[in-house]
């Protein structure tokens, strides 16, 4: 590294929100600083706002009909493609969680590894979820009557705090595998890898509104979503008082909503890869045929 | 009576599209063991020609006993460290794999059609892009095979694996049989069939492409011989074969005598049913995607069409004019619906089954359009009208392009005509009611039943044979239990 290179100033960026394949400012135009470990000043970030859920909502539902009938196998290709451009940015990633968190090198480095094998996992759960999750059931008539487990809709996923990567993975990653589209809030004090993992995605040939990305203020998008009426379910990583207000605002339209303790281990890879981990993810349709031979 | 134009027929002109590509072929192959492609100890070559043109694409190594032993020592070498590999490192070694079968399709479709004789656009659109689903969804069970079994628990693998293949779709067949072994991790000696070893010692250019560790897969190519060789090998904890039940008895004779696991795809006698209540024209496509699917060299075939009585001349007379308008001829052109029969043994047993459903009385009728080649192996799509249940070509596996056509009048009367049979692999059922398609498949002894469809496959999907078509499932989660023990 020469001198001058120390010497020059570096382009400071604004992280944009992601909402249906493209990055817009925020609505309401407000931002904050995104800060590392330290408290230096790493770039700014949209604050995302209520008009801006609504945005990403939209965008969720347009594009729930044909995700959600997209073939698992595609669906799984999809995924794959997302882990191979994950592995090529790992690097990136790594220093994001490193410069925010304070974390080593070598743990951040973990935690990335950790949340592009579990991309790789949700890469081949797509095409197992109605082979482990369904079944026929041998009814006592003459029907043959089977259950399969079906995308619940949109769903609203709040990422946990502490667990930028690996947690924020961990959360949308069933959902988006089962054939749900996703509204999604980065963790409001390490927002940066989920950012990372957003830019990501349009190469991954995700269809655009899929997946998308807020940031902004627990305090502001938390009620937000919870009182969103064409969101189908939430999986929140919250506290009690959080949860409680979630489940309680989130009554009004029945939604789904599956709480996460915001101490959560991602590490356990029985409950976050395994079938436990489509809870809030999935409903059951069964389905009643008859059988006679006239 | 051999019609070979019906009289409504249009005369059909055609420009030729032919593909281009052409695969590099190396002069000669080794074998592939333990990472490396390696000289026969055996010293023996043997040729592999085009079926289309009879010419000879290359020389290919003929593994005698050493050579299966080396196989066989790699394979018990690599076991334990490949079993041993968390799941969702295993799973990236098959997620590369089916990755770069994607990417290299072409080349193998071409190579496929090269070896085998099928049309371009079966091993383009069919053979190939399936087995790379094949090696994908085996991918995505490697680190969830704990709950592919019920009982909970890690379940391991059953060990060395003995995988002998047939030649009527020989990437397909590779596919099948080593994406659920190595999801298990079991490690594999596969041996193709005689004539048709070109893909599966591609697909061991990717596994060196894509860093899988030595002894992982072994491919040992041969005759017959190198088959016995395989099957009588005492190394093996399971042999999976697909092929015909002749020799599928033989094998389970020859392993009678050791514990080792078995999976048996052996052959089928298909019964198709159309009832009176059938779309008629689509019944008439499935039927012959049933039967001249790949030539009918298909363990599943619809060999067996049993259409209900009120509505068997009007089929009969549309099936007949479809038939008319198949393309017979070069399998590289991409309009070529039906290519050319693998072998010459082949063809003369297909032509052997017609003389005699000629002799038993059967009605003989030859169609397709197109000049058949001067070289090569041919028949035409056949079908075979006033079959009686008793006639050999109603219970004997015929293997190619010629249907038996044969009728019904109850529901009663058509499974149990589909049921009358050595065989169970597979059935069809075109209804348009479906509480009657549900019923009919409940009664029908197969392992696999398509409604108002044939011929269908997925990696997802089990698929298998009960009676003399062998046991054991491949695909889905069924077949990944054949590989566990459990």
């Amino acid at each position: 590294m020469s001198e001058a290179s120390n010497d020059r100033v570096t382009v400071l960026k604004t992280h944009k929100l992601f909402i249906k394949g493209a990055y817009p400012r925020g609505e309401s135009g407000r931002t904050h600083a995104l800060r590392d470990a330290d408290g230096g000043l790493l770039g700014h970030l949209c604050t995302g706002s209520r008009k801006d859920l609504r945005e990403a909502v939209e965008a969720a539902r347009g594009a729930l009909g044909g995700w959600s009938a997209a073939t698992p196998y595609l669906r799984g290709q999809i995924l794959h493609r997302l882990a191979e451009m994950l592995e090529g940015r790992a690097a990136e990633i790594a220093s994001a969680i490193r410069e925010t968190t304070g974390r080593s090198a070598k743990k951040a480095q973990a935690e990335v590894a950790a949340g592009i094998d579990r991309v790789i996992c949700f890469a081949g759960w797509s095409d197992k979820i109605t082979s482990l999750l369904g079944n026929q059931n041998p009814v006592a008539q003459p029907f043959h009557n089977f259950t399969s487990p079906e995308p619940v809709g949109v769903i609203g996923v709040i990422a946990p705090e502490h667990s930028s990567f690996l947690g924020f993975l961990s959360l949308w990653l069933p959902a988006v595998c089962a054939g749900d589209t996703v509204v999604c809030m980065a963790s409001e004090q390490l927002p940066l890898p989920a950012l990372l993992v957003a830019e990501s995605l349009p190469n991954s040939d995700f269809p655009a509104g899929v997946f998308n990305l807020l940031t902004g203020m627990r305090k502001e998008l938390l009620p937000a979503f919870a009182a969103h009426r064409d969101i189908d379910g939430l999986v929140a990583s919250a506290d009690e008082k959080e949860a409680a207000a979630l489940r309680e605002a989130g009554a009004d339209n029945l939604k789904r909503v599956r709480v996460i303790k915001p101490d959560a281990d991602f590490e356990d890879t029985h409950a976050w890869e395994g079938p436990e981990a489509f809870r809030g993810a999935v409903e059951y349709k069964t389905v009643w045929h008859p059988m006679s031979a006239e | 009576m051999t019609l070979r134009t019906p009289p409504s027929a249009p005369a059909w002109d055609y420009a030729p599209a032919p593909e281009s590509f052409r695969p590099e072929i190396a002069e000669q192959h080794g074998l592939f063991i333990d990472g490396k492609f390696v000289k026969p100890r055996s010293g023996k070559f043997m040729k592999v020609i085009n079926p289309a043109t009879e010419e000879v694409l290359t020389r290919v190594a003929e593994a005698g006993k050493a050579d299966v032993a080396a196989a066989v020592e790699a394979a018990t070498k690599a076991q334990r460290k490949w079993s041993r590999l968390p799941g969702k490192e295993r799973a990236k070694y098959l997620f590369r794999i089916a990755r770069r079968m994607q990417e290299r399709a072409r080349e193998l479709a071409v190579l496929e059609t090269l070896n085998n004789g099928k049309p371009i656009k079966e091993s383009r659109d069919g053979d190939v892009p399936e087995s790379a689903k094949h090696f994908f969804h085996h991918a995505g069970w490697c680190d969830k095979l704990r709950y592919a079994v019920p009982g909970g628990g890690e379940p391991g693998p059953v060990g060395v694996c003995g995988q002998i293949i047939p030649w009527n779709f020989p990437l397909m067949m590779a596919a099948w049989k080593l994406a659920p072994a190595l999801a298990c991790g079991n490690t594999c000696v596969l041996k193709p069939a005689e004539t048709t070893p070109l893909t599966a010692l591609r697909l061991a250019e990717i596994l060196q492409e894509v860093d899988l560790p030595p002894g992982v897969v072994n491919v040992v190519t041969g005759g017959p011989e190198t088959g016995k060789l395989v099957a009588g090998h005492a190394g093996f904890h399971k042999i999976a074969f697909t092929g015909s039940t002749e020799v599928g008895k033989a094998i389970v004779k020859a392993c009678a005598a050791r514990p080792v696991r078995l999976t048996m795809e052996l052959g089928g006698k298909g019964a198709h049913l159309v009832f009176a209540d059938a779309a008629i024209d689509q019944a008439v496509e499935g039927a012959v995607q049933g039967i001249f699917y790949n030539q009918g060299q298909v363990c599943c075939a619809g060999s067996r069409l049993l259409v209900e009585e009120s509505v068997a001349e009007e089929f009969r007379a549309k099936l007949l004019q479809r038939m008319s308008s198949l393309r017979v001829g070069d399998p590289m052109d991409k309009n070529t619906d039906v290519g050319a029969i693998n072998s010459a043994s082949q063809r003369d047993r297909i032509q052997g089954y017609v003389q005699i459903a000629r002799k038993e009385g059967a009605e003989v009728l030859e169609s397709g359009c197109g000049t058949l080649p001067t070289k090569g192996f041919w028949c035409r799509p056949t079908a075979l009208a006033g079959v009686q249940p008793s006639h050999t070509v109603a219970r004997e596996e015929i293997f190619g392009p010629v249907v038996a056509l044969m009728t019904f009048r109850t529901v009663d009367e058509a499974v149990a005509r589909a049921n009358d049979s050595a065989y169970g692999l597979s059935a069809g059922i075109w209804t348009e009611k479906s509480a009657k398609m549900f019923e009919v498949a409940r009664r029908l002894r197969a392992g696999v039943v398509w409604c108002n469809g044939f011929n269908l496959f997925d990696a997802a999907s089990p698929f298998g044979g009960v009676k003399e078509s062998g046991f054991g499932r491949e695909g889905g989660r069924h077949g990944l239990l054949e590989y566990l023990a459990h």
